[in-house]
């Protein structure tokens, strides 16, 4: 239980960052003194001891079915066999290459693709509603044919992953690069600029804070294209420990692999959004 | 050919197709002959069709009609052979001062430290200093212009053109933008082409001043402005700036009432 507490506390600055630049934006505090941030955190806590606490007293008494609920100090145990016999990291570090490969394929080869659709007007306008048809299919339902092709290693995750992301980075992309201001390439254009010098100086840094933007979305979408993978057929990652775990009733095993899960995604989340900001300091003033 | 004609317009027009299929003049035929080194101002009623006619010879669009010329070899549609400022400064945002200014240079070729090495002393000699290495959003409105000015100087073409360059700014850091510019152009020697809705600018800057006529433009009316250089600021109050700027005043409000009606009318 208390890792459980440990791994769910690790969330709070985040939570508390949002709240507060959220608060400065749109409220206009005028006879309310600002929440003092200790009380906060501990009233925080208290819900989430108390949301525990209730799993594992309902569970042990019967009021909460523990076959399928299990409880907090079950999860708990679980989760600290297979972090010491090591298959909480080999699985983790598996489903988190995967996710970062196809993070990084799908995120640069759509802002690739995107970036190419300034160049013909014509190619631009033929291939967009093909785009927007591959976007709205839901790309999870590939999954059986994208194991099938690349078979049950980290291939398939990859492809899984950049197939979920890289459409949205085409068209975010793409919609960024539509908004260029008209008059800075005229401008570029009057130094002599040639159609490359026009692309590669204007269109392509103008385009970049969009793309950016997209990373913390595709990042949270690689993951689960990564997952679904390894539940069509895997032998390691995340994915394949949870399917696995359902398809032998060990549930508390499932909990333990969504709760090692939750911590690789919040990782990535904060990761992502860390490079975001830095990016996007340099970016724009 | 007159040879110490700069640049050249001849019989240069300009029909617009209309989403309707039907075509607006925008431009009747313009013919233009301006010296090196002078500084031409245009000056006509909205709508007229000047920033048109900086399009076309700036190369951003092909006339329909005519030629352009300058140094006497014909240039239509070609940009790249004349500097060229809009009333906003476009400066990339994500460029700092010195990088903006060197753009043109650097599009030419020109290796970046050899145009930083150049851009510098000018930046300072101009009121940048300080602020070579802001980025434009750091930096007032005025500033940004002078940026963008230098930047058009630091391209290097004999001749330039301001589409009303100082349009956005306030009234005194109008007045200081303009003895900056009569200096640069002292400095640098350029043929300066300028367009103003402000008819005590282009007095008070021009050796020249044409006046456009309501749509489709062309050339009404040519003044030559006799006042000496250098001029004062004071030089508004005079006896001859005040005939001039009256001469002007009568043709212009002719053509802003047929501006109008035409607006009206259409």
């Amino acid at each position: 239980m208390s890792m459980t507490e440990k791994a769910v506390i690790a969330e709070r600055p985040v939570a508390v960052r949002k709240r507060e630049t959220a608060g400065k934006s749109s409220w206009i505090q005028k006879e309310q003194r600002p929440l003092n941030g200790t009380i906060v955190q501990i009233s925080r806590f208290l819900v989430f001891a108390a949301i525990v606490a209730l799993w594992e007293i309902g569970a042990t008494l019967g009021w909460i079915n523990s076959f399928f609920w299990s409880k907090p100090s079950d999860i708990a145990a679980t989760w600290w066999i297979i972090v010491q016999n090591g298959s909480a990291w080999s699985d983790t570090l598996f489903t988190f290459r995967s996710t970062i490969a196809g993070f990084v394929i799908g995120t640069l080869a759509g802002a690739v693709i995107g970036l190419t659709f300034w160049w013909s007007r014509l190619y631009a306008q033929t291939i967009e509603p093909f785009v927007i048809m591959f976007e709205a299919m839901p790309k999870l339902a590939l999954a059986p044919i994208i194991v099938l092709i690349f078979g049950i290693g980290l291939a398939s995750k990859v492809a899984m992953a950049v197939a979920i992301t890289i459409v949205i980075t085409i068209l975010t992309t793409y919609n960024g690069m539509k908004s260029v201001d008209k008059d800075l390439v005229r401008m570029i254009y009057t130094l002599g600029a040639t159609r490359w010098q026009v692309f590669s100086k204007v269109v392509v840094p103008w385009t970049i804070p969009s793309i950016i933007s997209a990373l913390r979305i595709n990042i949270g979408l690689a993951l689960t294209g990564a997952i679904v993978g390894e539940y069509i057929g895997s032998q390691h990652g995340l994915g394949r420990l949870i399917f696995y775990a359902g398809q032998t009733y060990e549930i508390s095993l499932i909990w333990a692999g969504i709760l090692n899960l939750s911590i690789l995604s919040m990782v990535l989340y904060l990761a992502i959004t860390w490079v975001e900001k830095k990016l996007l300091k340099g970016f724009m003033h | 050919m007159n040879p110490a004609c700069k640049l050249q317009l001849k019989n240069v027009s300009k029909l617009f197709r209309t989403a309707r299929g039907g075509t607006v003049q925008a431009l009747a035929p313009v013919d233009l002959d301006i010296p090196a080194h002078r500084f031409v101002t245009i000056i006509g009623p909205s709508g007229c069709g000047k920033s048109t006619l900086f399009n076309i010879i700036s190369g951003l669009t092909e006339p329909s009609t005519g030629e352009i010329l300058v140094d006497g070899k014909t240039v239509n549609g070609t940009s790249g052979i004349v500097g060229y400022m809009l009333q906003k400064d476009l400066l990339l945002p994500w460029r700092t001062i010195l990088d903006n200014v060197i753009l043109g240079m650097e599009i030419r070729g020109v290796p970046k430290r050899e145009a930083k090495a150049k851009a510098l002393p000018l930046l300072r000699k101009y009121g940048l200093g300080g602020f070579e290495h802001s980025y434009p959003s750091q930096i007032s409105g005025g500033m940004r212009q002078r940026a963008a000015l230098l930047r058009t100087i630091l391209y290097d073409k004999d001749i330039i053109l301001l589409d009303e360059p100082f349009g956005a700014l306030d009234a005194q850091t109008r007045a200081l933008m303009q003895e900056w510019l009569l200096d640069l152009w002292d400095d640098f020697q350029k043929t300066i082409l300028f367009i103003t809705h402000d008819l005590e600018e282009a007095i008070y800057l021009s050796d020249e001043v044409y006046i456009m006529s309501a749509r489709p433009g062309s050339i009404k009316a040519h003044l030559h402005i006799d006042l000496e250089r250098p001029r004062k600021p004071t030089i508004v109050t005079s006896k001859r700036f005040v005939e001039l700027k009256e001469e002007a005043l009568r043709i212009l409000s002719a053509e802003a009432l047929k501006a109008y009606d035409q607006e009206k009318a259409g």
